[in-house]
């Protein structure tokens, strides 16, 4: 529990701790691991007409109705080429879970505060309103997704 | 991969909100250990908790607890004891209720509750020992110290503490009372009282907070007592029921009760899952085990249901305070019969008509039981009775709240809702009286002479049905006339679990609530095509002789129908009133669903109500009826609804006329007045005859001239109209001469609030207006009229002939829509905006008539009035004012105004009458007869 509270605090600030990442077409994303529920392969997804188009459909996580957002018309990327299903990975938000679907699950990383910065100011809009930061890692970066901007549909353009 | 059971937002839990303290009637929920850490922590951080907080806090919890219960069975107590003054064991039962808290009190050291209820305690022991006679003016002083003790729990519950409130007046209006008594008695001094009510041997060992140790052996004692009275109260009322036994009962946290019924949500779930899998195959054990699988769930879906369920005396414990605050405080008399407190209901639903229910009681004794002097004369009792009654009908609720007062005079209700804009005169008198009264549902409606604190503020009854219509209930109002009225209210049994029908659009499954649902219509083969009409291309069905707008599911949705045109499979719903016909891809079977709410990213959609988990493990939409009428547009197309005319009624410049729609070549939707047609005929092709160069027709023994309108409009155009057979008519008629216009087809008559309106430069037009949200061009009569061979102006009126009109009105379209009447009658018209064009206009020519709106920029028709008679060679001419409804109250105000007479806009007959009797008096009758004429061919 100790632990717990020390995490809990520690993910306040956002600038160190565990990061469960993921690929979103050539970027690399990172959500505190304290906000993920779990993750999954691809479920049957019941459509939701009229919905805004970011929102690919509801799942049925458990007798739990989950809503999942697609991350890269959320970003405003293409569409996936790849035959590869997309991966479901259900975040904690204030409002519930909400199931993200991405391209590729990535390991849990460890972040080191010295290597954090706050976003470029050039980042697309699109990416801008919902990155908290970006860690440097060797060969890449990682950026900092804020799960609660992202699952808010009024963030951004989409309405 | 991760799976935490840690809340992130442990670290935030702030102590008010999760202290979950609930009032025995909400239920009663414990938070576990690990909350309860927390709260120390912010028990602590408040300086009122040491070490043993955990200990303390869960005692206090109890103290809350058992208040709270103690306090809703002193209400009702307090009350009864008004009725039967004398009885010693309600006294005893109060005077031990009081008591007890009082007791908790001190040994717990909230010492301003402790003032105030042994100050109670000490009135309450000097009427149980006969020593003074209960008044009322006693019952509300308890009643008073009841809420202040309510009070009080409500901040220990809220903040631990017993809040900054101190009750000095009212303990010390306790004090005055109390001492009253002793002076009388024995003159004992002030200081003396509380001793004398601690000598009383019960009440000695909780009285002083210094003598905790003994009020802690002797709580258990007490408690022990208000147990057994609870036991013996329920033979003495058996109208009221208490709770039952505490020995056989156990209290359940709430959220545990909500997990469970969220868990058999999820078995009645795979029980579907598990059935559907078991018609698939052969398979005897299988079979078995399914079917008893099966009606397990069942047993155990009603079983945990019940847990949930309330009796709906947890609500009406309060009404008896309710309605004795209200009948003392409108000198009225009132007696409150419950019949059925103990029916049963979810406690979702219980929360849900806390609210109306209290409404309506509190309206009964306000509006409905009338004072006992008004009873007295109309030969009742001067004691009103109000009825509550609530029983189960066929797997629902019913809940009456009836009283015997003056019931609801229809008349009024309609007066009101003229007034109110609600309804117009010619409509009120057709309305029924059942119609009538469901006006009194109507937002901004209430027919209180007086406003008053209790009821009547004009919120309130349409309220009251949008809270049941929300948890899928229905309300009905019934209304005798001197002999009372009735509200009965319906609501189903739970809303966690709900019968819904499946049906499949686009390849989706979606669930629509029972509730909602009416009929199931499937047009076969060639009848799927022949029963689907189309109106100006809005689909309607002909279901036993009344039109049904239809939508189809698809179209709404934005989804590709997935089936083919040979059959069509039609849900036929109900939404506030308003019916439509829902055309799906097909119809599967109705099932027990549970329904779940959809995410905030979804919440914006109207469409839906929420999702379910099918059988098969997937999710489904559930699809709210009523978002799905208006995103398609069913309400309100054809016929519009008096509560959209409510709204439009806002707009200053809004015109109510009904006009007649139809269709004629490129034009989709063309409109005339209706009050200018005649009638709608229908003719064969072989009835058409050429004579004089045109098509005409024998008609009621005249022969009547076609006018083709697509020829008219459209010149070179082939007459495709002409061609139909039959052909479409529409004939106008005025005295001895009519004409048939040839119309492609006619769409519907709307009653319609014109509010857009733009002038047309185009041939035959006036111009084009916005009617049933679509919009619609006017047609310029006058030119049809003079394109039909006769000779118009040759059968004009005679009175008319040469006369001169003058049409004062800011709007072009109302002009125009005025000057086609008058046209037709053959005046010569001339057109004014505004006052200065109308004096400009009077110099130019002679005018016979000045026909105004009320209106009439920029100060009202009134100035206009001024400057004519302030001309002496304009003073003779007769002005006839329009109103825009009409309106006896204003036309009569405008015929006192000196206007020499008064008219609603739009009623081209009463107009036409009126102008003809002002161009020459002796016209009158003439006119008058031909009116009466046209009336009748009208209907």
């Amino acid at each position: 529990m100790a632990n717990d509270m020390t995490a809990t605090k520690s993910m306040a600030t956002h600038t160190s701790g565990q990061f469960s990442t993921f690929f979103v077409a050539d970027l690399f994303f990172g959500v505190d691991v304290l906000h993920v529920q779990e993750v999954l392969r691809s479920q049957h997804m019941t459509p939701v007409p009229q919905a805004p188009e970011v929102i690919e459909g509801l799942i049925n996580l458990r007798g739990q109705i989950v809503t999942a957002i697609d991350m890269r018309r959320r970003l405003l990327l293409p569409p996936n080429t790849a035959d590869q299903a997309s991966m479901n990975m259900v975040v904690r938000t204030a409002d519930g879970a909400v199931s993200l679907l991405v391209d590729e699950i990535g390991d849990v990383l460890d972040m080191d505060v010295s290597t954090y910065e706050q976003p470029p100011e050039n980042l697309a809009p699109a990416a801008r309103d919902l990155i908290r930061g970006v860690y440097k890692l060797k060969d890449r970066l990682l950026l900092v997704l804020d799960e609660e901007r992202t699952v808010d549909l009024t963030v951004g353009r989409v309405a | 991969m991760f799976w935490l059971e840690e809340s992130p937002h442990f670290g935030e839990l702030n102590f008010p909100e999760d202290l979950p303290i609930e009032h025995p009637s909400d239920g009663h929920r414990r938070s576990d250990l690990e909350e309860s850490g927390s709260l120390c922590g912010a028990w602590k951080g408040k300086g009122i908790m040491d070490d043993t907080c955990l200990e303390d806090r869960e005692m206090i919890r109890e103290f809350l607890v058992e208040s709270y219960e103690n306090l809703a069975r002193l209400d009702q107590d307090l009350v009864e004891l008004e009725r039967h003054p004398l009885d010693a064991n309600l006294l005893g039962s109060i005077f031990r209720t009081i008591h007890t808290i009082k007791g908790a009190c001190g040994f717990l050291a909230f010492t301003t509750l402790e003032g105030i209820t042994h100050q109670a305690e000490s009135l309450l022991s000097q009427l149980r020992d006969g020593k003074r006679e209960l008044n009322p003016g006693l019952v509300s002083l308890i009643l008073e110290t009841v809420d202040a003790t309510r009070k009080v729990l409500g901040s220990i519950e809220a903040s631990g503490a017993e809040g900054s409130l101190q009750f000095g007046d009212l303990t010390n209006r306790l004090r005055v009372e109390a001492e009253a008594i002793h002076d009388d008695e024995s003159g004992s001094a002030p200081d003396q009282v509380a001793n004398a009510a601690t000598n009383d041997p019960e009440a000695e060992a909780g009285g002083n907070s210094d003598q905790s140790q003994l009020a802690q052996e002797e709580l258990p004692k007490i408690e022990k007592r208000s147990g057994e009275r609870r036991g013996g109260d329920r033979r003495e009322d058996e109208g009221v029921p208490h709770s039952a036994a505490v020995d056989s009962n156990i209290r359940v946290g709430v959220g545990l009760l909500d997990k469970l019924m969220d868990l058999v949500g999820e078995l009645v779930l795979t029980r579907n899952q598990i059935l559907q899998f078991n018609t698939e195959r052969e398979d005897p054990a299988l079979n078995a085990t399914s079917q008893r699988l099966n009606l397990i769930t069942t047993e155990l879906q009603e079983g945990v249901m019940k847990t949930r369920m309330q009796p709906i005396g947890v609500v009406w414990n309060k009404l008896p305070r309710v309605v004795r605050d209200i009948s003392v405080g409108l000198g009225k008399q009132i007696q409150l019969h419950m019949d059925g407190a103990e029916t049963e209901l979810d406690r979702t639903i219980i929360e849900a008509i806390k609210d109306p229910l209290m409404h309506l009681v509190r309206n009964s004794c306000d509006h409905g039981v009338e004072s006992p002097e008004v009873r007295m004369r109309a030969g009742k009792p001067p004691q009103g009775v109000l009825t509550l009654r609530a029983y189960h009908e066929g797997g629902q609720v019913n809940i009456e709240v009836g009283d015997d007062g003056a019931g609801i005079d229809v008349a009024r209700v309609k007066q009101k809702a003229i007034e109110r804009g609600i309804l117009r005169p010619e409509q009120a008198e057709k309305l029924g009286d059942r119609e009538a009264l469901s006006l009194i549902f109507e937002p901004g409606f209430s027919t209180a002479q007086t406003v008053t604190n209790i009821s009547g503020r004009g919120v309130g009854m349409d309220v009251v049905k949008s809270h049941i219509e929300k948890i899928g209930g229905v309300v009905d109002l019934y209304s005798r006339p001197g002999e009372g009225a009735t509200v009965k209210i319906r609501i189903p049994l739970t809303l966690a679990i709900i019968p819904g029908l499946v049906i499949i659009s686009g390849g989706e499954r979606f669930v629509i609530p029972q509730v909602s649902l009416l009929e199931l219509i499937r047009l076969e083969g060639d009848s799927a095509g022949k029963h689907i009409e189309y109106v100006h291309g809005t689909p309607v069905y002909r279901r036993r002789g009344s039109l049904l707008p239809i939508t189809y599911l698809n179209q709404v949705l934005g989804l590709k129908s997935t089936v083919g045109a040979e059959a069509v499979n039609m849900v036929v719903l109900q939404a506030e009133d308003r019916q439509f016909g829902l055309v799906v891809d097909g119809i599967y079977d109705t099932q027990e669903i549970v329904v779940k709410p959809l995410g905030k990213q979804l919440k914006g959609l109207t469409l839906y109500a929420g999702a379910t988990i099918m059988g098969d493990g997937r999710v489904a939409l559930i699809l709210d009826v009523l978002g799905i009428g208006q995103r398609s547009g069913v309400f309100g197309e054809l016929r519009e609804s008096a509560r959209v005319v409510d709204k439009q009624k806002a707009q200053s410049t809004m015109e109510q006329q009904r006009l007649l729609l139809f269709r004629s070549g490129s034009f989709d939707r063309l409109a005339v007045p209706l009050s200018l047609v005649a009638r709608l005929e229908e003719f064969p092709q072989s009835a058409i005859e050429h004579a004089g160069g045109g098509q005409v027709v024998q008609y009621r023994e005249r022969i009547l001239p076609l006018v083709s309108l697509r020829a008219v409009l459209e010149s070179g155009a082939s007459d495709e109209g002409m061609a139909a057979d039959p052909v479409q008519v529409v004939v106008f008629n005025d005295g001895d001469i009519s004409v048939g216009m040839v119309v492609d087809q006619i769409l519907d008559v709307a009653e319609e609030a014109v509010t857009v309106r733009q002038k047309s430069g185009r041939k035959g037009l006036l111009g084009s207006a916005v009617v049933g949200k679509r919009v619609t061009d006017f047609l310029d009569l006058n030119l049809v009229l003079r394109e039909s061979k006769q000779a118009w102006s040759a059968g004009a009126d005679e009175h008319a002939r040469g006369k001169t009109v003058l049409v004062a009105d800011t709007s072009a379209f109302s002009r125009g829509m005025i000057r086609g009447g008058l046209d037709m009658a053959g005046y010569s018209v001339v057109e004014a905006a505004n006052l200065d064009e109308v004096m400009r206009k009077l110099e130019q020519q002679t005018v016979d008539v000045i026909v105004t709106a009320l209106e009439l920029p920029p100060n009202g028709s009134s100035s206009l009035l001024t400057a004519l008679r302030a001309r002496p060679e304009l003073r003779r001419i007769p002005i006839l004012a329009l109103v825009d409804s009409f309106d006896p109250v204003r036309i009569s105000a405008a015929q006192t105004a000196g206007f020499e007479d008064c008219q609603a806009k739009f009623d081209g007959l009463l107009v036409l009458e009126s102008v003809a009797r002002l161009v020459s008096p002796k016209a009158v009758v003439e006119a008058t007869a031909e009116c009466v004429g046209c009336a009748v061919e009208v209907r």
